[in-house]
């Protein structure tokens, strides 16, 4: 298993009251998302546990397009993959963003 | 899952979550030992295998038409939904508080293949934990009622636990068994049962054939709506739990393998029952298929 954690700042705290959301299933090809509203709000972090090895960079990128578009200030996200494709990825963080905001 | 499509959500596809969501009044849901706590198998990163934040189960407790149930519901999508120490210990936890909290009924959402390999002995010593607690939740008047209509089937412990249930509600994608179809192709070749024969496994194992012997209670449609009714239905009508029954239940289970126990196919076992054109069960819609039902004596039975 890899470890990856990636801390960012944001411009606004992510909307919406939601105290945590949880999206997606632990399974090949997909991922579980668990998005819980803990930080100060400019600050978002992501730890990401995967059993498929040496893709650091292209989850820093995943991530860094998500904090761009979403701008999810306050959240912290964590997440179990099952070795789901960067497409995959990223439409669960927004999914799990529009969950928190609801 | 709020919206118009709550009720016609489709059982099999839905996850556990969206199934609890969907099936107990909105908004009552409240979760034991969530995602957020993580109790997480601290055997699977020895395997090198990611972990779940809820280990593959779903407990907590909620209203379903105003009455108070626990309910546990498995991701069958992680690991087969399969038993491990974690996953066992949080529902036999649920069953246990059942026994002193008394709600109306215990609902379990099976979607299992059966023990995780990866943590064998935790996981048997769960299932047989779960059916001992089954066995005090109902002997202490509390109705369990399983729901069984997941892509994982009920498959190896989880056929067992089922058969400890007071009332068990199927659908056609439902698949209750012991030894799964490639089990028992491993085992005893394919000539004994061919897994990749779709049609023989369903047949074999599936809802409508547990619902015509009487090892299902209800058939159901493949929607959380229609196993809402059933739930709320077999609720009203679970059985005693005392020794007399089981002595009951015993004795029909013996009457099944002295009249079905030479037959080579389940659409023997139709025929036998009385059923018209046994070739014809697989493709019946529900309505059909449950006046079929009705003029079959031994869906009736209390006997797994």
């Amino acid at each position: 298993m890899e470890s990856l954690t990636f801390r960012h700042t944001t411009q606004k705290p992510l909307s919406g009251t939601k105290a945590q959301a949880i999206t997606g299933v632990v399974a090949s090809g997909n991922l579980e998302i668990l998005l819980e509203r803990v930080l100060p709000p400019d600050a978002f972090e992501i730890a990401i546990e995967t059993p498929i090895a040496g893709y650091g960079q292209v989850w820093e990128a995943v991530v860094a397009d998500f904090v761009a578009r979403a701008q999810p200030g306050g959240v912290r996200i964590s997440i179990n993959d099952g070795g789901a494709r960067p497409d995959t990825v990223s439409l669960r963080l927004l999914q799990g963003a529009r969950l928190l905001e609801a | 899952m709020a919206g118009p499509d709550r009720d016609c959500l489709s059982w099999f596809e839905a996850s556990a979550r969206q199934r609890l969501d969907a099936l107990l009044d909105a908004g009552t849901f409240r979760e034991a030992i969530g995602p957020a706590e993580r109790r997480m198998s601290p055997h699977l990163p020895l395997f090198d295998l990611p972990c779940a934040f809820d280990d593959g189960i779903v407990v907590g407790s909620g209203a379903l038409d105003g009455r108070t149930v626990f309910v546990a519901a498995q991701e069958g999508r992680f690991m087969g939904g399969a038993f491990g120490e974690v996953h066992g210990g949080k529902l036999v936890g649920m069953l246990r508080a059942a026994v002193e909290a008394k709600p109306e009924a215990v609902l379990l959402l099976f979607d299992t293949g059966g023990v995780r390999l990866q943590e064998a002995n935790a996981g048997e010593t769960a299932i047989a934990e779960t059916m001992r607690a089954i066995t005090e939740a109902r002997a202490a008047g509390v109705p369990v009622i399983g729901l069984i209509g997941g892509r994982a089937g009920c498959y190896g412990g989880g056929g067992l636990i089922a058969g400890t249930c007071s009332r068990l509600a199927v659908s056609e994608g439902g698949r209750i068994s012991v030894s799964g179809p490639e089990v028992i192709e491993t085992n005893k070749g394919a000539e004994e049962f061919d897994s990749r024969d779709r049609a023989l496994v369903w047949r074999t194992m599936g809802g409508k054939h547990r619902r015509l012997i009487g090892g299902a209670d209800a058939f159901c449609d493949d929607t959380v709506a229609a196993f809402r009714a059933a739930a709320l239905d077999l609720i009203g009508r679970a059985p005693a739990f005392d020794l007399a029954m089981l002595e009951a239940e015993q004795a029909r289970l013996r009457a099944r393998i002295d009249r079905f126990g030479d037959c080579r196919d389940a659409t023997e076992i139709w025929a036998r029952l009385g059923v018209n054109d046994p070739e014809a069960v697989p493709a019946m819609d529900t309505r059909a298929f449950e006046e079929t039902v009705a003029r079959v004596e031994e869906a009736r039975h209390d006997a797994r």
